[in-house]
């Protein structure tokens, strides 16, 4: 009965007060390679132990560990045996396992598909649209004002896009940051990572921890692909470049629709780090970080599997 | 497709391909059958129409260049937020505080 209430246990504190104190953690702008593994961690160990909380729950009337009550609960559906009285608290565990679980996959395969459908609509017409710089690496020209830069991420081959707008606005220095970002969120596939908490929220649409993790991810990658970027250029030159695109964007654009109140400043932040005087973490402490997301993945793992590891060897 | 956009009148495939073989280099000129595949292509993904009361066939652009970039470049500057989440923008949304802030920071320099 202890290995249900542990999971329990577990899956309240990841799904409640661990994210909210990561998300207001400032560490994280300083190494968000490792925050980002941290994000992950916490995503799959919270779903690991709130399915195997139920999951064990509801099997305890079958035997004492996961192994030996799933093969008695398989023997009790084929009608063979019955050992201790199924409680309708369990019955209802098991049910709800299950669903979540199908409910989890069910909106995974959604997110990817839809967004397979809206990648592909936006190629054809970026296809139709722009066209190929010459010596370019790829990377395509959209004949528009406003100065902007992105990629469309694809399985097989992703594009990056760069408007006339924005060649217009920056140097020769700034254009080679914003191409080196670009091309590491694709090189990273960033895309993956981004669309598996998409799915997670929308999954969990009543959830704010699913929302707030949403963005924390969104705003970790984009930190990311800057620190590739810095390889390539000055710090000084990225931060330039952040803001002209960000100042150039606001002007574009029509300032009365923003409604989105909740996003949060991405630039600044952004601009605050590439600050000489912040440095990132340690590696000792990066290490560490990495090895506490591990061992928050192993826990659930290892409350669900070692009871029936031991009493094999027993 | 450019050529399309720019007309009014509906194209049978040989009118395209007439006006597309005074354009390449080479000076080849494209198969009759080439030019069809194209434009039956672009008509199942919406971007041509195509008028069967004719022979041969006519095909019209279904929404001018400028409709078509207003489309895409709602989903770029992410006024359409349900559906810009495939991209991956170097700078996504600024609040007006924010692009004051930044305005300032440029000026100051």
């Amino acid at each position: 009965m202890t290995a249900p209430l542990a999971l329990a246990i577990l899956a309240l504190a990841l799904a409640w007060p661990v994210p909210i104190v990561l998300a207001r953690a400032t560490w994280t702008a300083r190494s968000p390679a490792a925050a980002l593994v941290l994000w992950q961690a916490i995503a799959i160990a919270g779903g690991l132990a709130m399915i195997g909380a139920l999951l064990t729950f509801g099997l305890v009337p079958f035997g004492d560990d996961l192994v030996s009550s799933g093969v008695g609960f398989i023997g009790w559906t084929v009608g063979t045996a019955s050992l201790r009285p199924v409680e309708l608290w369990n019955a209802l565990a098991l049910g709800g396992a299950l669903l979540l679980t199908v409910h989890l996959l069910l909106n995974l395969l959604l997110t990817v598909v839809r967004a397979e459908r809206q990648r592909r609509r936006h190629e054809q017409l970026l296809l139709l649209l722009s066209a190929p710089i010459p010596a370019g690496g790829g990377a395509r020209l959209l004949d528009s004002p406003a100065p902007v830069a992105y990629c469309l991420p694809g399985a097989l081959s992703s594009v990056t896009v760069v408007s006339a707008g924005l060649i217009a606005l920056l140097d020769e220095p700034g254009m080679r940051a914003v191409i080196e970002h670009e091309k590491a969120h694709v090189r990273e596939r960033h895309d993956i990572v981004l669309v598996l908490f998409r799915a997670w929220h929308t999954s969990l649409p009543w959830f704010p921890i699913a929302y707030r993790a949403q963005r924390e991810v969104g705003l970790l990658i984009e930190l990311l692909a800057d620190d590739r970027a810095r390889r390539h250029v000055d710090d000084a030159v990225l931060a330039r470049a952040i803001a002209e695109v960000g100042a150039g964007r606001a002007e574009s654009r029509d300032t009365t629709q923003w409604r989105d109140a909740a996003s949060i400043d991405t630039v600044s932040i952004r601009i605050a780090r590439l600050d000489p005087a912040v440095m990132p973490l340690p590696r000792a402490l990066e290490g560490a970080i990495v090895a506490a997301a591990v061992g928050l993945v192993a826990v659930p793992t290892l409350l669900l599997l070692l009871p029936a590891v031991l009493s094999a060897l027993a | 497709m450019e050529l399309m956009w720019g007309t009014e009148r509906a194209l049978s495939a040989y009118d395209i391909q007439a006006a597309l073989a005074g354009r390449d280099d080479a000076g080849r000129t494209l198969a009759a059958t080439t030019v069809l595949t194209v434009l039956s292509r672009l008509e199942t993904k919406g971007f041509v129409l195509r008028e069967r009361s004719t022979r041969p066939h006519h095909y019209r652009a279904a929404g001018s260049r400028e409709d078509h970039m207003a489309e895409l470049m709602h989903e770029v500057l992410g006024e359409a937020t349900d559906r810009t989440a495939v991209l991956e923008r170097f700078v996504g949304q600024v609040s007006p505080e924010e692009a004051a802030m930044l305005r300032r920071m440029l000026d100051g320099r």
